[in-house]
């Protein structure tokens, strides 16, 4: 990995799109690069997501062409179900120390699934909600990268079991894996270990959790993808019936004392094209968006000025106090305060999606033996004051897709200079 | 060196349980004659590559792997000094047809002699290897091209910056206070770029020409020869890539009758505002005295189809700063925002909270109907409360006009239009073409002299457009990508923003200027078929001069000579093959992808002489979309028509109608083309290579007509990604309509 009288080696914590960014943009131009991604496959919240705002294209689109990019590049390596435990060190000579957790699944694997068929045990399969199963070998989705099986060590019975390892014709399954730590040199470090959706059953009033039909935008997303739990039909979870209505609640948690003061900055661009997803489905469908301010910068307005033409979709600015409705499914009743003229709204609806905004990872468990910067959110500085250390994508600010990826690859120009003798 | 072919058929994963392998290495080596032919049981172990290895110390140097997708093991099977040929027998063979099946042997066997013929007939790239300079020239001093030239700087790159005015700093010098960019992003922060702009011209790398304008630009990444006036005077030097950071203006405000700009003094912009501020005094402009009730409009003339019908991004957040620092200087002056929706987004909403917390700023969701002057002769708005439905008035001071950005962008496309009308009027040739370029001259009259690079390409002198003059890449997933190889857009021109945003652009986008000059220098392309070392071949002696490989290709790479010639610039090239698919002599070659070569794989095939139950479909299949979609349809094991055979291309613009027609005297029945989506939300990575297709098939379809065949043999589908459950069914659908029509009268022939 070094010697090659390049750039440095810079070590990108987090596979998501704004590390595979940081990743390929500083290994094109010269630099080696190890990313550490703590799932079994990199794309991170991309990879789970139907469609990109504004062009509704499909996010498999762009990662087929940085996957390439990234796995043929010998400049870059990749380590899965890897964690940063510490970090010591300064600019131009950090020792990251990183945990590989196992995968009990080697390089061998061709992923032809002989093991899927051997396997007993079934788990919930949270790249979809826990909606559907996946047996205890699996591979995460279709298109994950590496494209390699992995098991859950969580409820595979180990070496008592051993059936795939019978059956796979490869030798592909080692169940003695053990979880290793090594040790690294790299002149830089970049946080991209971007953000986690906030557990919406704290938003009192907002019934998430109590009524099934309370979902939030994240799990709007897995619904409305043809990889997802009903197979890209959006309906209601209580009876799997379509809908006739909805509601989206924006800033739920958001903009709010109570919860998270900031603005997430995507979720109003996001509701727009989830509506646009209800509308594919449903050219009937009631649509309602609670807003308080809607938030499309730039030329994104124009997604927002045509989503808005649709005439069976009304905009209400409001901030939603309430939702109430049958635990045991059923339709939801929206009760929203405007906070000037504290006139009463509501509506009745068949589901609610619930816009929740973006929690920063920021830098997690790992010890680092710098101060590092992070604002009151939990969001890290861009570029710390230690020099060397980065954060980008939606570790630094809550963010969209192209917003990320401009980010990350001004944070691995940055993160160049640091190898200059 | 002569070239010995080894093939290789993997029986893992299935195949071997499928497939008569037998047959297959029979089927390979008589007709065939490959030098060396294996199988074995699990190729991509120790064991099989250990035995490719030796076949190729034995002197293999084209190898035919006969196993998996090529998306999949690609490092595995890549041998230095050796051609791969990836023939898809898992994923597009035995994991989406009925094992065992003659007609799922015959589908292998005739994968297997495509890439047999391949394998024969690609040329290992020589990559383009010229002298390339790894200067990077940065054309606007502002903020973003002064992050930009510091960048490249100080990882090693000479760099050349240019400015038109007389100092380095642009709008940033003009402005006393910033919007935070850091934590806890509450107050109005100082601006100071004197460190900045001494750090430049300290620094050794960087040479800064100002009060300059580039006269010309020449040539293609590596080897940019620019002529440059600065400073009075003339020169001429060479740089690899350019990052241009033209940034903006204000959106004119006279255009804003109704707002009341031209009315009254009183009623100024936000740029305006922004030097009063300088001054340290906030004052009517009419008389001097101090304004005290002061209105923000926002939105003024942005999101406004009449005007600028996107969002600024700054405007609020600016007027929330501008409001702050008016309090600060006057605690006595009220200032009253009258928005649309107040978009300060992340952390910015902590900098809206601090402003909704001075008690001397009011905010008001308004839709403002006019500025009017008052009987006191100071401005008065007159605006709808949206949420109350009320009407306001406000008498005020001083109205600022939150104008949005107008980028410092040229529209290339519509100056090379008007270029080409002069021409036309110069020679002056009576007819319908002079009475044209009559009309065009008197539309685009008023973009004479507006180029900002004058690049000497005959696609246009500037980076193209794209929408409201900005040239923005349309790719959310790479937002640098322009047009034009090594010219990279950054800052205001590439989209409206704050300055850390401006200035992290100018990082970004001075990267991919390095990263340009640093992957020229090896020979190898730039995105997004990064690393590829092959490039066109123009056998010229055959052209006919019809230009339209110079029109058609996405990134300007040829020039022409004065007959229309194409002038190819081979470090301008994307590798997209979009030329080749567009030449109807056929004269253009990649080492590794030509006319020939998939003419070849297409004659390959062997079509069943007569109708027979047997009917031959081609499909031809974008490898960056398309292709993987199949692959995980098969992945799935979702079945397709065992009558298709699918060659892979690198975009359907690289499709040369000429496959059609060979597949058609083949004896194919049906052809069915499946790209990327084209319009304004185009998928293509090519930009528009799966539009031309389109254009293209028209054509076919006239010729269609000519033989008396029916249109429908010839299908062109776009499909994402991700509906790799679709595809299939495209596939069964098309193989059903082709069973409805019956067997291609030119089978046999």
């Amino acid at each position: 990995m070094s010697g090659n009288g390049g750039r440095g080696t810079i070590l990108v914590i987090g596979g998501g799109i704004s590390g595979i960014t940081a990743a390929i943009e500083a290994s094109e131009a010269g630099s080696d690069v190890i990313v550490v991604e703590k799932e079994a496959f990199v794309g991170g919240r991309v990879a789970r997501m139907n469609k990109y705002f504004p062009k509704m294209c499909p996010p498999a689109c762009g990662l087929e062409i940085n996957l390439r990019r990234f796995r043929t590049n010998p400049r870059i390596r990749c380590l899965t179900l890897s964690e940063v435990e510490k970090i010591t060190g300064t600019a131009g000579n950090y020792t990251a120390v990183i945990r590989r957790n196992p995968r009990f699944v080697n390089e061998k694997c061709t992923v032809c699934g002989e093991c899927v068929d051997a396997c007993p045990v079934e788990r919930p399969n949270e790249f979809n909600l826990g909606v559907t199963n996946t047996r205890a070998v699996y591979l995460p989705y279709e298109m994950a990268w590496p494209s390699r099986f992995v098991i859950d060590g969580g409820v595979c019975p180990g070496t008592e079991c051993g059936k795939c390892v019978e059956a796979c014709p490869y030798g592909a399954i080692d169940l003695a894996m053990q979880a290793e730590t090594m040790e690294v040199k790299v002149t830089a470090v970049i946080w991209a270990t971007g953000w986690n959706p906030p557990d919406a059953t704290q938003f009192e009033g907002y019934g998430f959790g109590e009524y099934p039909n309370v979902i939030t935008n994240v799990m709007m997303e897995r619904y409305a993808s043809i990889n997802g739990p009903t197979g890209g039909k959006i309906v209601r979870p209580s009876d799997g019936e379509g809908i006739g209505s909805i509601a989206f609640v924006q800033c739920a948690g958001s903009r709010d004392e109570n919860y998270y003061e900031y603005c997430s900055g995507v979720c109003c661009l996001g509701s727009l094209k989830q509506a646009r997803y209800v509308r594919e489905q449903y050219p009937e469908a009631e649509i309602h968006i609670f807003y308080i301010d809607i938030r499309s910068p730039g030329r994104l307005e124009d997604f927002f000025t045509a989503t808005e033409a649709d005439e069976g979709l009304t905009l209400i600015k409001g901030k939603v106090a309430k939702i109430t409705g049958d635990p045991a499914g059923g339709s939801l009743t929206i009760e929203a305060e405007d906070a000037l003229t504290s006139q009463k709204i509501t509506r009745t609806v068949d589901m609610v999606v619930l816009a929740t905004g973006m929690i920063p990872v920021g830098i997690g468990d790992t010890e680092v033996e710098s101060d590092i910067q992070i604002d009151r959110h939990g969001f890290l500085v861009g570029e710390q004051p230690v020099a060397g250390l980065f954060a980008t994508g939606c570790a630094r600010r809550p963010a969209d897709v192209a917003t990320s990826v401009r980010d990350a690859t001004s944070v691995a120009m940055k993160a160049l200079k640091f190898h200059v003798e | 060196m002569d070239r010995k072919v080894a093939a290789y058929i993997c029986r893992g994963c299935s195949i071997g349980d499928a497939l008569d392998i037998e047959a297959l290495m029979e089927a390979a080596s008589d007709e065939f004659e490959v030098d060396v032919i294996h199988d074995h049981e699990f190729l991509c172990g120790e064991e099989g590559c250990a035995l490719i290895t030796q076949d190729i110390q034995d002197g293999a140097n084209a190898l035919v792997i006969a196993a998996c997708t090529p998306r999949f093991m690609t490092d595995t099977f890549t041998f230095d000094g050796c051609h791969t040929e990836r023939v898809n027998l898992r994923e597009q063979v035995v994991w989406s047809h009925e094992p065992n099946d003659e007609d799922t042997q015959m589908m292998a066997e005739d994968y297997l002699r495509m890439g047999i013929i391949k394998a024969r007939k690609i040329d290992i790239p020589v990559p383009f290897e010229e002298e390339v300079d790894r200067t990077i020239m940065v054309v606007g001093g502002g903020i973003t091209g002064i992050t930009a030239a510091l960048d490249a700087a100080n990882i090693g790159h000479d760099v050349v910056l240019v400015e038109k005015e007389t100092q380095l700093g642009g709008w940033m010098n003009r402005f006393a206070r910033r919007i935070p960019h850091e934590p806890p992003y509450r107050e109005p922060q100082p601006v100071d770029l004197s460190a900045l702009i001494a750090e430049v011209e300290q620094n050794e790398r960087i040479t800064v020409h100002t009060e300059a304008s580039i006269e010309g630009i020449s040539g293609q990444p590596g080897q940019f020869d620019v002529k440059l006036k600065a400073n009075g005077s003339s020169g001429e030097f060479r740089v690899g890539a350019i990052v241009q950071a033209t940034g903006w203006k204000p959106y004119d405000a006279n255009r804003l009758d109704h707002l009341g700009y031209s009315a009254s003094p009183d009623v100024i912009t936000n740029v305006e505002m922004e030097e009063m501020i300088a001054t340290g005094q906030i004052t009517r402009p009419s008389d001097g005295q101090p304004a005290r009730k002061i209105a923000f409009i926002q939105c003024a003339g942005s999101r406004d189809e009449d005007h600028l019908p996107y969002c600024s991004a700054v405007c609020c957040r600016v007027s929330l700063k501008q409001a702050l620092v008016v309090r600060e200087m006057d605690p006595e002056a009220d200032a009253y925002i009258l928005y649309k929706d107040i978009r300060s987004p992340g952390q910015y909403e902590d900098f809206y909270v601090r402003a909704q917390e001075d008690s001397g700023i009011f905010f008001t969701k308004a839709e403002v109907t006019g500025v009017s002057v008052g009987g006191d002769g100071h401005p008065r708005v007159e605006a709808e409360d949206t949420l109350l439905g009320e009407k306001i008035e406000l008498e005020t001071d001083l109205v600022v006009l939150a104008t949005g950005m107008v980028p410092n962008a040229a529209d290339s496309e519509s100056i090379r239009k008007l270029v080409d009308a002069e021409a036309v009027i110069a020679k002056g040739e009576e007819g319908a073409q002079l009475n044209k370029a009559k009309q065009t001259f008197e539309d685009l009259n008023h973009l004479t002299d507006t180029s900002l690079l004058n690049l000497d390409y005959r696609q246009g002198p500037d980076l193209p457009v794209f929408k409201y003059d900005f040239p923005d890449s349309h790719f959310i997933c790479f937002p640098y990508e322009s047009r034009r190889t090594g010219i990279y857009a950054a800052g205001c021109m590439r989209a409206p923003n704050d300055s850390q945003v401006s200035s992290e652009d100018g990082s970004g986008a001075a990267l991919k200027a390095v990263q340009c000059v640093d992957l020229t220098s090896r020979g190898e392309a730039v995105h997004p078929r990064w690393g590829d070392m092959s490039y066109p071949d123009f056998a010229l002696d055959r052209c006919t001069q019809c230009k339209r490989c110079t029109e058609e290709c996405p990134f300007g790479t040829l020039n022409e000579d004065e007959k229309g010639t194409p002038l190819p610039n081979p470090t301008r090239c994307r590798r997209c093959g979009i030329c080749l698919g567009a030449c109807p002599e056929r004269i253009i070659s990649f080492s590794d992808y030509s006319v020939p070569i998939i003419s070849a794989a297409i004659k390959a095939v062997e079509v069943p002489e007569e109708w027979d139950e047997k009917p031959r479909l081609l499909g031809l299949l974008c490898e960056n979309d398309a292709y993987p979609a199949l692959d995980t349809a098969g992945l799935k094991r979702i079945r397709h028509s065992a009558w298709i055979r699918f060659i892979p291309v690198r975009c359907l613009g690289s499709v040369n109608v000429v496959w059609i027609s060979d597949a058609l005297s083949k004896g194919f029945d049906g052809i069915i083309m499946i790209g990327c989506k084209s319009g304004d939300d185009y998928q293509c990575h090519f930009i528009n290579g799966s539009e031309l297709m389109e254009t293209r098939s028209e054509n076919i379809q006239e010729k269609l007509k000519q033989l008396a065949l029916e249109e429908e043999r010839v299908k062109l589908v776009q499909l994402s990604i991700d509906e790799f459950e679709r595809l299939p069914e495209i596939i069964n659908e098309f193989a059903d309509e082709i069973e409805d029509i019956g067997m291609n009268p030119f089978k046999g022939l």
